[in-house]
């Protein structure tokens, strides 16, 4: 029997969920079609910042998206918390990115400054803080000989990216979402007749839609092509390492290392190409250990209890992709590597948008279009 | 053959235990009764498993915290102590 719903989502993992749940709380009736535990979902392996820093160098249009996410975000949480009861543990600390000797320190400096002219106005406001600041501003941390100084990020902060996922399933669930797992998606097939919406068809099902939502990470690709989308998304592996519970540290989230709310320390990560595969190397575990060890070296004793690995769902330039089928309105496509940092402007702005039918000004630059133009490939 | 006998330290106090038992179970012979505080409900909380994949079971063995006492070999005058709350950072 064919089902319908006003919007079917694509993908249950962080971009689809939160998507869902802003369409949900405009009012439209969803279905999300999620696949079971051994998908490639980036949501459960990923290091948990929520980060400005270093986003849309060559892009300022994802500096000012992710700038609005970042305001988002503290209202965001408390939403999920109160309806759900569930604390993402997020907390607007401020980040840092570390830098070991000179280079490091002059490199990072130029990048900021470049970024900074990129846009009209300033979206980061980030600065280069020295070692003494970084002593003040953590007055229980030893660091390293090499540590000169950083930049620091006042927009970012960190959360827990599990309760994310868990809230908003929660939230989706509160909300009457029809939330499918194991629901493979086989094919997407507009109608024959132009404005006569989309039939999604599972193993078992077949959903009838007018708006249809791919966000499905990697999952996207053997979907895309039959609703007029030509958008390219490489995997990129992570690695991260967690250690044994310790007591809370006070240090700020830093793109290589944080603590968690529960204490354990994350460690990562790494960008590897490694097509599909998600096994952790010794390598790779020895240099981000030797890494965090020269920032902070008091952390060689701690005990490692756990490496995985993940797969980043990435854009040639590492910016989102968001558009509307020109050749089937109503069928959308959303990408990104960031889905937590974004998941507070996808469950508002892009959510509106996906909901009023029209992707305005502020996201008509995330067009796959752009790739066409030679200053933005790689 | 009956191993050795030897004296290892639990919280202080003497305790003999044959030279071929682990930590875990010098502090069980030494009747301490809990061997540590969970970091997060502050529980109290013993060896269970004796062999490694538990992780209850966690001390401080000769001042370093967070050791799997069950997979730890006494040694004489080993210094076995309870590990209170999480392990803190020094």
């Amino acid at each position: 029997m064919t089902q319908t719903a006003d919007t079917v989502v694509i993908g249950g993992g962080v971009v689809g969920s939160a998507i869902a749940y802003g369409l949900a709380k405009r009012g439209a009736r969803v279905t999300i079609l999620d696949e079971g535990d051994d998908a490639i979902r980036a949501s459960r392996v990923n290091f948990g910042l929520v980060w400005l820093h270093g986003k849309g160098d060559g892009m300022p249009a994802y500096g000012f998206w992710t700038r609005r996410s970042t305001e988002l975000w503290p209202r965001f949480a408390d939403e999920l918390k109160a309806e759900t009861g569930i604390d993402t543990h997020y907390v607007k600390s401020g980040g840092l990115s570390y830098c070991l000797g000179e280079t490091e320190y002059a490199r990072e400096t130029e990048t900021l400054q470049r970024m900074r002219e990129q846009a009209e106005r300033d979206p980061y406001e980030t600065r280069m803080v020295d070692r003494g600041d970084l002593m003040r501003m953590m007055p229980g941390v030893t660091f390293g000989a090499e540590v000169l100084g950083a930049s620091y990020g006042p927009h970012d902060g960190h959360v827990s990216p599990l309760n994310l996922l868990h809230a908003l399933h929660t939230a989706l669930m509160r909300l009457g979402v029809d939330y499918r797992p194991g629901s493979s998606v086989l094919e997407v097939t507009p109608a024959a007749t132009a404005g006569g919406g989309f039939e999604v068809r599972t193993a078992n099902e077949t959903f009838s839609t007018p708006k249809v939502v791919l966000a499905a990470g990697h999952g996207i690709m053997p979907l895309m092509r039959p609703l007029g989308f030509e958008v390219e998304i490489l995997a990129e592996r992570g690695q991260i390492m967690v250690t044994e519970r310790m007591a809370p540290m006070g240090l700020l989230p830093a793109n290589g290392v944080r603590q968690t709310a529960e204490g354990t320390l994350l460690i990562g990560t790494t960008n590897e190409d490694a097509g599909y595969d998600v096994s952790t190397t010794p390598q790779a575990g020895a240099s981000m250990v030797r890494r965090a060890i020269r920032v902070i070296p008091a952390l060689a004793h701690v005990r490692v209890v756990r490496t995985w690995a993940g797969l980043r769902t990435l854009t040639k330039d590492e910016s989102p992709i968001y558009e509307e089928s020109a050749r089937y309105p109503g069928a959308f496509l959303a990408t990104c590597h960031s889905g937590v940092t974004l998941a507070a402007v996808h469950a508002t702005d892009l959510a509106d948008a996906i909901y009023n039918g029209k992707l305005g000004a502020d996201i008509e630059p995330f067009h796959s279009q752009r790739f066409l133009d030679t200053k933005h490939g790689r | 053959m009956a191993a050795e006998r030897i004296t290892v330290y639990v919280d202080g106090a003497a305790v003999t235990v044959s030279a071929n038992d682990s930590a875990a179970s010098a502090a069980l012979q030494a009747g301490i009764g809990y061997t540590r505080l969970s970091p997060i409900t502050g529980e109290k909380r013993a060896p269970y498993c004796m062999m490694g994949m538990c992780f209850e079971c966690l001390m401080v063995i000769d001042g370093v915290p967070s050791r799997q006492a069950c997979m730890v070999t006494v040694r004489p005058g080993m210094r076995i102590e309870r590990q209170t709350g999480a392990r803190v950072l020094s």
